[in-house]
């Protein structure tokens, strides 16, 4: 599905990932975890196109067989054409729009083809009206699933920050995405949105759709994840399944803060 | 007491340094030469007006510590009187050539006018959120587009118009490529300089626009072929009406020209904002970066929004053209684009209506003013009121100045700052 080839990005002296590799599988949901710092964000901002990595590869196969070369396309391509979606640390919504809105910004360009370059539509004319009408039902599908039909028409600023992220969520999901990525998706969540978090996360994995996320809430990680990375200083220190990744002796350092180098070296 | 004091002291003393150079000292042209006459009698009253107001403001505000009313309640006691108030303006300005005084018509389509252009300049900075200081510049490529086409091409006003809002998007998309990376001050800056280049090719490319002479006689509008010219004859509206061929005609058709500029500017942005494009603009204006998550081409999003409402300037500078029948630099400098602005922001970004509010306010209400100072002034014979009437278009700034700080301090938003949602769910099947 989404292979990562050696990886590298430099910022000036400082190298935020370092020669990293990995491969998340179609249908599962594959974490990145790995202490403050540790580059996670980079290689997410790398994957979705909002940094051109220094060197590596980034190959992302759809299950039609398209193949598209993420490193050497244009941040707003990634999502159009190659349908990777992404969510933001800090939630990044069109605060003064309203949730329905928000959802409709995001089929911007399943609607935008039907307009007719946008002319065709001012007038009237053209499918405009069908392809609006689907919009609409798809905004509905995906406020019924997070559970804010009835705040359709409010302001996107003006929901609690828990609803905040499941639009954001939502919002991602309307671009029919083939990979999913979510970066600390349950920062600031308490434990019962968190569980609802986690059953909405399944509920899109089984949709068919594969997710990567970025997590700092270890509870979370081990209860969703099928596979798991473990990032330190911008290096791959382990990789495998959620049961093994615990086990990981060079993880276990890493988390409790001893990691030198020699020893991340070592395991 | 004390501290109410204090302020309209402090006050006072700020008005001091306003009025003193502002209303203190007038230059006079007299036989010899320019000479500087002082008032100060007039600049005490004024510093004792702001004295006396300021701690009445003060010392009322500390008696009375009502809580501020909710905004929510205003914006929707706004957006009530707004569902009147649209069609009432409406006909109202579909009415006025009726009065059939010229002065009322002639201000008119100078208000429809500012409002045309704070409708396509609301396009760029209420919709897209791109600070446009420059917009003046749109303006004076549709103004001279006409111009000059006439002049070298013999071309009609109905010819020119689209070429004249195409040439502008153009101007649109020219300014808009270097700008993209751009936001905020920065942006301001640029767009700021990008009139100003316009303004100065237009004073200096002698051979192509006459530099600061301008270009007079660009034609008049027609009426389906018809012209208004005042003879009377064959092919002129006067004659294929059999009426008395009278200036009041040209004025009032030319009205009703602006008019329907407007309204179509009005009809296209409402249309477009309801629209996925429109819905980018603002999705832009919220968050550029969630945008580009999301597969929104912000290149393109940002072009077309520069080019839209570049496009209406072009329209409505095609129609100053026509109207004054005479084009020059002189009439697109900074200020134009500032009283554009000014208009936007006062009336709320993003609202049409609110545009149209602040135009109205802005541009027609001091020229009303104006008039109401002679009248009273010529009624009583009063010296006081002729020299405030003949006054006011210095002040006008001042007055401009102040409508804002006091819009800003009382609803920061603008006059109408309602937003109306581009989608509702329909009813569950």
């Amino acid at each position: 599905m989404l292979k990562v080839s050696n990886l590298t990005m430099r910022f000036g002296g400082l190298k935020a990932v370092d020669d990293l590799s990995f491969e998340a599988r179609a249908g599962d949901i594959t974490a990145v975890i790995g202490p403050n710092g540790a580059g996670k964000t980079t290689a997410f901002n790398c994957i979705t196109g909002f940094y051109r990595p220094t060197e590596g590869s980034i190959a992302l196969t759809h299950p039609d067989g398209a193949t598209f070369a993420l490193a050497r396309m244009p941040g707003h391509r990634i999502a159009a054409r190659a349908k990777v979606a992404r969510t933001f640390q800090n939630i990044r919504l069109f605060a003064g729009m309203t949730v329905l809105e928000n959802l409709l910004v995001a089929q911007h360009n399943t609607l935008m083809r039907a307009t007719g370059f946008g002319v065709l539509a001012v007038f009237g004319l053209g499918r405009y009206r069908s392809a609006e009408a689907a919009g609409l039902d798809k905004a509905r599908f995906w406020l019924d699933a997070i559970g804010l039909t009835e705040r359709a028409n409010d302001p996107a600023g003006s929901l609690p920050y828990g609803a905040q992220r499941r639009l954001e969520i939502a919002r991602a999901m309307c671009i029919d995405p083939v990979m999913l990525c979510l970066d600390e998706p349950a920062a600031g969540l308490n434990p019962r949105e968190s569980e609802e978090l986690n059953q909405l996360l399944l509920r899109i994995r089984d949709g068919g759709c594969s997710l990567l996320l970025i997590e700092h809430d270890m509870g979370v990680v081990m209860r969703i994840s099928d596979h798991i990375v473990v990032l330190d200083h911008g290096k791959k220190i382990s990789d495998g399944t959620p049961a093994a990744v615990r086990a990981d002796p060079a993880v276990i350092a890493a988390y409790l803060g001893e990691a030198d180098d020699d020893e991340a070296d070592a395991a | 007491m004390n501290l109410a004091l204090r302020d309209a002291f402090l006050s006072a003393a700020a008005a001091l340094g306003l009025f003193l150079p502002m209303v203190g000292f007038v230059a006079t042209n007299t036989d010899q030469g320019l000479v500087l006459t002082y008032r100060p009698i007039a600049v005490a009253v004024l510093v004792a007006m702001v004295f006396v107001g300021r701690l009445i403001a003060v010392s009322w505000r500390g008696r009375s510590a009502r809580p501020q009313q909710p905004n929510a309640e205003l914006a929707a006691r706004f957006a009530a009187a707004g569902k009147y108030l649209t069609p009432l303006l409406l006909v109202m300005a579909l009415l006025l050539p009726l009065s059939g005084s010229r002065y009322y018509v002639d201000l008119g389509t100078l208000v429809l006018t500012y409002i045309m252009l704070g409708w396509g300049l609301n396009i760029v900075v209420g919709l897209a959120g791109l600070l446009d200081l420059g917009y003046v510049a749109f303006y004076a490529v549709g103004a001279y587009s006409y111009a000059l086409l006439a002049e070298s091409f013999g071309l009609g006003f109905w010819t020119c118009l689209p070429l004249a809002g195409i040439l502008a998007a153009f101007a649109g998309l020219l300014l808009g490529f270097p700008v993209l990376r751009l936001r905020g001050d920065y942006l301001a800056i640029v767009t700021l300089a990008f009139g100003e280049i316009i303004r100065v090719v237009l004073i200096n490319w002698v051979s192509l626009t006459h530099g600061p002479n301008g270009i007079s006689g660009v034609p008049r509008p027609t009426l389906f072929g018809l012209s208004f010219s005042m003879d009377g004859g064959e092919g002129t509206v006067a004659g294929f009406f059999d009426i008395e061929p009278e200036t009041i005609q040209r004025v009032v058709f030319l009205y009703y020209v602006i008019f329907g500029l407007a309204l179509l500017t009005n009809w296209v942005t409402l249309r477009l904002r309801r629209l996925p494009l429109g819905r980018a603009w603002e999705a832009l204006r919220e968050d550029e970066v969630a945008c580009r998550s999301l597969g929104i081409d912000v290149t393109n999003t940002k072009l077309t929004a520069f080019a839209i409402g570049a496009m209406f300037g072009g329209f409505a500078g095609a129609f100053f053209a026509t109207r004054q029948a005479f084009v020059s630099p002189e009439s697109f400098t900074f200020i134009e684009s500032a009283t554009v602005l000014a208009i936007v922001v006062l009336g709320g970004l993003g609202s049409q209506l609110g545009v149209a509010l602040a135009a109205l306010a802005m541009v027609g209400g001091l020229e009303l003013l104006r008039e109401l100072l002679t009248e009273i002034a010529e009624q009583m014979g009063s010296p006081i009121f002729a020299g405030l009437a003949g006054e006011l278009p210095t002040y006008r700034m001042l007055i401009f100045g102040i409508a804002l700080v006091v819009v800003m301090v009382l609803r920061p938003r603008g006059l109408v700052s309602g937003r109306t949602p581009t989608a509702t769910l329909p009813a569950r099947a």
